[in-house]
């Protein structure tokens, strides 16, 4: 059997890996996606801990991070667009006009 | 028991200012007028009736009027106070708000935004009232910052001007450092006594008497700081002179009578605190002692006749403070009561002045106007003569009464305090009879220097249109007459009040205050009666008087001296030889030059604080939080990605990915921090 | 025994909002297009003083639990539900004030505003993480919609995107926090997770876990160093929405880490005050000294409100009733006088932001003698002066900490409402100098009803707050008697530090 600290660790790395693309990537929709790398990650942690505690509020939890995440990207989407439209770039970098 | 509806007091100026403040802008000038006088004529009137039934009264009478705030222990009633001191203070706030309102109405006359002026005056007069009348601390610093409030309006009345608006800005400001020490104390107040009702905390601190120094001083401290805000004392003064941008009645009223004198009551007030820690009596008669030698040097060398006055206001307040200081409260009280008769007179008087001359506020260009304008002169005259000290004026009566409490004070200090009092009453003999001459006397140089007086014409409150059909010199109307002769009879007769047992008299008014002032500081006085009858171990005994007589007539004579010869010096430099002024500044150029410019402490607080905090918040936080720490992730975020090629395009705000990296970086600091067990040993419980 | 209740009334207020958002996104959906979108406005006014009405009547309900475990009503609920109806009632009103009939998408702005009032409500009754996450999310992604209201503008949609990419980025700290406190506890309620800790689990990662919620939480109530966001998305988003989303879901976030850190965390209280302590003092230093260089007002409000978020932390960190309640009273105080300002600057600047400068506003006193002297009255209110709820809002903060000993805090804190009167006056100074002859403020709309509501409401609520505190301040006091550990008890405290050691 799989070790509880195996998942907690996998979990921890895949956050971190979603947290580093955030300020690593440039483009919008790599940006959004590393989000869902988190959220991903906290739905790891969610399973493994569900199953050390026999639980399966955690297991109902991930269900609704999902939809979450769902909706999240939606209007996520619907953002990036209006974005793209307004300033023709999908460039994080070029999003800065308001600044200090 | 009567009911005396003391609420009715603040509450009808309040209604005044409601009303002119919502319709004044449609109301006839007249309708404007009625309000605010009512306003102000009826708690004056409500007021005298008052004192007249003063005498049957329990006192303290304290009248609830239900619970304001409870907050667990904290217990605070909308609650107003009658008692000797707030009578006193009553009577000179009515009395003397109300004949400045009457002379407003012939001042202010011609200016634009009439209605705005009375509604503030209205609401002025509420705040005031509210801060004498409250029972509790807290009401108290209501009042106390809703006349900072009023006051912060009515300087920057010309809020067209810049200069205006900036004095109105800087009074506020200097005040809320004062603020910050009343708050502390406050809160201090409630910490230890859970209670911020006068009489609870009084009553705390008498039924408690091995209570000394310790928390008293930090809590005495702290009200001073606030007082020091309010009354413009060392090192908070620096507001009142700049103060001086609103219009003359607002001067008169609440820089000189009124709101500025909120420091000494307050003191006043809390006498018990302050009886109870020699440190804070004696930082308080230190600082008032200071400011009015600084003060009056500084008043010496100006030119604005409304500068003069303000400087002359806060050295006369810092005597106030040295009458507290010494534990001579009820003489603090009386000089206050004085200072608002005589100093009010002189703001009014050189705000007939101004309006004879179309605005102008320079001396220099001023002089001969003694027969021009007669009633002007002369009650100016009598309010020159009692600040300058001169018996019998009131200002002679309550200054010689501060300087006598100093000598014979138990506090080693006494003496020099006294010592400097006395030369700074010379130099405000000086620089009043300088102020006398300057005006009224020599021949007129408003014609000779027109053109001089183009340049300095600070248009105080007169408009060009004004000027210009007022150029000829002339006497103010009666409305603004009239007040001034009522203040210039009070400066002759009300010495009366307080004429020292010493030279024949029977100092009423410390007698009436005694009940509000004295009775926890006992010790001090037997120590006083003891020094002042040179029999240290005989207090108790106390064979005859007779010693404390001839040393109060002494201390008497020779203040009157001094006072002489401060007006000899101002005669011989201002009148006979007109070039020593010259000379003198000559000579002693270093001198002149660090009094002329006030020390420079403007300049110095401006490098030491103001600087320090813009600097902070345009650089430090540009540099760092903005374009260091943000930026910051932003350099890492682009160094991770691709070197150092891309590290230029970085540098910029507004990034989201530097945003990022900034709140990654936090929250790593804080997971660190928190697994570490770090933040627990910070210890703050 | 406590007498059963229907488990909806207990989340009423909600289930109104909620129809009363389907109908009028229904409403929008089939009206004729060219057809004026205000009397949905008016609608959801409706239903926003419905909502109002229910919040307080519930307080008529014993305080129980509904939905096995999952929504809780007392009087800490009903206090912040009553409040942020009150917001949204307000801010309706004055996004009615801004708007024009043309206003692109106006019915799914008020349907929005709706929906959002449903997560933020929810978050101050949920007991359960699972639902505070949800209606965080919900409150949420309403407010990133809205902050890009303004489509066709350079600054709309940026401030949209800034907002949902950092608020989402915020949220899954906020998540792995539960995570990790559920991995440590077993459980998600807020009440069982208080009984586990109690009963000694408290394996390092539930210091993580904490740490996490209240970098979620932090983010959300905009407190520094966790404010970067918050000076940009309200300097592009409309005013009116400014006004809620500065008010209304800081408002709910507050409750939220009210009632986790002394719901769920009181007996790890040495490790979060000190945190919140710290956080305090940065959001109250970095919020006034940030304002003091702005020249953009909406920019100036936004570190004002990054100050005004330190203030509020200073309460929490004094760890005491007093304490909860005056955190509860401030946010009271703090969202009516700012609603009240952002009323006055959505009216002048319009929804399109005519006017952003300071120096824009010069003259506003004198073109509307009205509104500048009401923006001058929300002002003082900010400094804290007597007679405006400002002012009590502060006493009581700085009154509870040094009761609980924070002398330092309580020191930092009056310095700081010093300095902030320096940037206030700079304002309030410019709204009464002369304006220019091209001064924007010349061209002024006449004020609406809607407005003057919006005005009425604010100015009185700010009034009443400054002279009569006591029965805001009463029901504050209930609200906090919801917490019964709150005061710190040595022995239990004892225990926790001989976790934290135990752990390394």
């Amino acid at each position: 059997m799989v070790p509880i600290s195996w998942y907690l660790i996998l979990s921890a790395v895949l956050f971190s890996i979603g947290v580093a693309a955030f300020f690593i990537k440039r483009n919008i929709i790599t940006v959004f996606m590393s989000i869902e790398l988190m959220l991903n990650a906290v739905n790891l942690t969610f399973v493994g801990f569900a199953q050390q505690w026999h639980e399966v509020s955690g297991q109902i939890f991930v269900f609704f991070v999902m939809v979450v995440a769902a909706a999240e990207a939606a209007v996520g989407l619907a953002i990036i667009i209006a974005v793209f439209r307004a300033r023709s770039t999908l460039n994080v970098d070029q999003i800065d006009l308001m600044k200090l | 028991m009567t009911d005396l509806h003391l609420w009715l007091i603040p509450l009808v100026p309040v209604a005044g200012f409601l009303v002119n403040g919502l319709f004044g802008r449609k109301f006839p000038k007249a309708l404007v007028t009625t309000v605010a006088i009512i306003a102000a004529a009826v708690p004056m009137l409500q007021v005298a009736d008052i004192a007249l039934r003063f005498s049957s009264l329990a006192k303290p009478y304290i009248e609830s009027h239900g619970t304001w705030i409870a907050a667990g222990a904290l217990h605070a009633n909308f609650a107003f106070q009658l008692d000797q001191l707030s009578m006193v203070m009553l009577c000179v706030v009515t009395g003397v708000g109300f004949l400045i309102h009457v002379y407003s109405i012939g001042y202010m006359a011609h200016e634009e935004g009439y209605w705005r002026f009375f509604a503030y005056m209205n609401l002025f007069l509420f705040f005031m009232l509210v801060l004498v009348l409250s029972a509790n601390f807290l009401l108290m610093f209501v009042g106390w910052e809703g006349v900072g409030l009023a006051s912060y309006l009515l300087i920057g009345f010309y809020y067209t001007r810049d200069s205006a608006a900036n004095a109105g800005k800087k009074a506020f400001l200097y005040n809320r450092v004062g603020d910050v020490g009343f708050l502390l104390a406050m809160f201090l107040l409630i910490a230890h006594f859970g209670t911020l009702n006068f009489a609870d905390v009084f009553a705390a601190i008498g039924a408690n008497p091995s209570l000394h120094g310790g928390i008293l001083t930090v809590i005495g401290l702290l009200l001073l700081l606030g007082a020091c805000g309010k009354s413009a004392q060392i090192p908070l003064y620096v507001w009142l002179p700049d103060a001086m941008e609103g219009p003359t009645p607002v001067s008169a009223l609440i820089h000189a009578a009124t709101m500025v004198t909120a420091g000494v009551y307050m003191i006043a007030r809390a006498h018990i605190i302050y009886d109870r820690s020699a440190t804070a009596l004696l930082a308080v008669a230190a600082i008032g002692t200071a400011t009015a030698f600084f003060a009056a040097t500084m008043g010496m060398m100006q030119t604005d006749i409304k500068r003069v006055l303000a400087y002359s206001t806060v050295s006369q307040l810092g005597y106030m403070f040295l009458g507290c200081g010494v534990a001579a409260y009820s003489a603090g009280i009386f000089h206050l009561v004085t200072h608002a008769f005589f100093k009010a007179l002189l703001f009014l008087a050189a705000g007939s002045v101004i309006h004879a001359l179309g605005g102008e506020q320079d001396m220099r260009v001023m002089g001969g106007l003694r027969r021009k304008i007669p009633v002007t002169f002369w009650t100016m005259t009598a309010a020159v003569f009692a600040i300058s000290g001169f018996p019998p004026l009131c200002g002679f009566v309550s200054k010689d009464e501060i300087l006598y409490q100093a000598f014979v004070s138990p506090t080693p200090a006494g003496k020099v305090l006294w010592a400097i009092g006395l030369f700074t009453a010379g130099l405000t003999s000086f620089y009043m009879f300088r102020l006398w001459y300057m005006t009224f006397f020599g021949e007129s140089r408003a014609v000779a220097h027109e053109e001089e007086a183009a340049i300095h014409a600070r248009h105080d409150t007169k408009l060009a249109i004004e000027a210009e059909h007022t150029h000829p010199v002339h006497e103010s109307p009666k409305s603004m007459l009239v007040p001034m002769i009522i203040l210039a009879i009070l400066c002759v007769i009300a010495g009366a009040m307080g004429w020292p047992e010493g030279l024949g008299g029977n100092n009423w008014i410390s007698h009436f205050l005694a009940p509000a002032v004295s009775g926890a500081h006992l010790q001090y006085e037997q120590a006083r009666v003891a020094i002042a009858t040179g029999a240290v171990h005989a207090a108790g005994e106390n064979q005859s008087p007779a010693p404390a007589k001839n040393l109060e007539i002494i201390l008497a004579v020779l203040s009157t001296l001094v006072a002489l010869s401060g007006w000899y010096v101002a005669h011989l430099m201002y009148y006979k030889r007109r070039d020593l002024p010259a000379r003198l500044t000559a000579r002693f150029r270093a001198v002149y030059a660090l009094i002329f410019n006030k020390y420079w402490v403007d300049e110095i607080y401006g490098a030491l604080v103001i600087a320090p905090v813009l600097f902070i918040a345009r650089w430090v936080l540009a540099a760092l939080v903005d374009r260091g720490v943000i930026d910051g992730g932003g350099l890492l975020a682009g160094y991770t990605a691709q070197g150092f090629g891309s590290l230029a395009a970085r540098i910029q705000s507004g990034n989201i990915r530097a945003y990022a990296g900034w709140l990654a970086a936090c929250a790593a600091l804080l997971l660190v921090a928190v697994y570490f067990g770090w933040t627990t040993h910070f210890g703050i419980h | 025994m406590i007498p059963m209740v229907n488990p909806a009334l207990r989340v009423l207020p909600e289930i109104i909002l909620t129809l009363f958002g389907i109908l009028v996104m229904l409403a929008d959906a089939v009206m004729a297009k060219a057809s004026s979108r205000k009397p949905l406005g008016w609608l959801a006014v409706l239903g926003a003083l419905a909502a109002l009405a229910a919040s307080l009547w519930q307080n008529r309900l014993p305080a129980g639990d509904a939905f096995y475990g999952v929504v809780r009503t007392d009087a800490f609920s009903v206090f912040f539900h009553v409040l942020i109806a009150g917001i949204v009632l307000a801010s309706l009103l004055i996004a009615l004030d801004a708007v024009s009939d043309t206003t692109e998408g106006l019915g799914e702005l008020f349907a929005l505003i709706l929906f959002g009032a449903v997560g933020m409500m929810f978050m101050t009754s949920a007991v359960e993480l699972l639902l505070v996450f949800i209606a965080l999310e919900i409150s949420s992604i309403s407010t990133y919609i809205m902050a890009g209201f303004r489509r066709k503008s350079a600054k709309g949609p940026e401030s949209a995107l800034k907002y949902f990419l950092l608020g989402s980025f915020a949220t899954a700290f906020f998540l792995y926090g539960i995570a990790l406190v559920f991995g440590a506890t077993g459980t998600t309620r807020i009440p069982e997770i208080a009984s586990a800790i109690a009963a000694g689990h408290t394996p390092a990662i539930i210091y993580i876990g904490l740490a996490m919620l209240i970098v979620g939480l932090g983010f959300k109530v905009s407190a520094a160093p966790f404010h970067v966001w918050t000076p940009d998305v309200y300097e592009g988003a409309p005013s009116p929405v400014v006004a809620l989303m500065s008010t209304a879901p800081k408002a709910a976030a507050f409750a939220v880490l009210l009632r986790i850190v002394y719901g769920a965390f009181p007996l790890l209280h040495d490790h979060w005050t000190p945190i919140l302590w710290w956080l305090a003092v940065l959001s109250m230093t970095i919020g006034n000294l940030g304002a003091l260089r702005q020249r953009n007002v909406k920019r100036l409000l936004a570190y004002s409100s990054i100050a005004h978020a330190g203030y509020l932390l200073v309460a929490f960190a004094a760890l005491s009733a007093d304490g909860i309640a005056a955190a509860s009273f401030y946010a009271v105080a703090y969202a009516i006088m700012n609603v009240g300002i952002f009323a006055v600057i959505s009216h002048a600047g319009g929804y399109e932001d005519r006017l952003t400068l300071i120096d824009d506003y010069r003259g506003l006193a004198w073109r509307s003698p009205l509104l500048g002297g009401v923006m001058a009255f929300f002002l003082i209110s900010l400094i804290g002066i007597p007679f405006t709820g400002g002012f009590f809002g502060k006493f009581y903060v700085f009154v509870a900490a040094l009761h609980s000993g924070l002398i330092w805090l309580a020191i930092i804190g009056l310095v700081n409402s010093g300095i902030a009167a320096w940037y206030y006056l700079r304002v309030a100074t410019a709204i009464y100098s002369r304006p220019s002859e091209s001064s924007p403020v010349h061209s002024l709309p006449r004020p609406s009803l809607a407005l003057l509501l919006a005005l009425v409401i604010t100015v009185s609520g700010t009034l009443i707050l400054g002279i009569f505190p006591g029965g805001v301040l009463s029901s504050a006091r209930a609200a906090a008697a919801t917490y019964t550990s709150v005061s710190p008890v040595p022995s239990s405290s004892g225990t926790s530090a001989a976790d934290t050691t135990a752990q390394h």
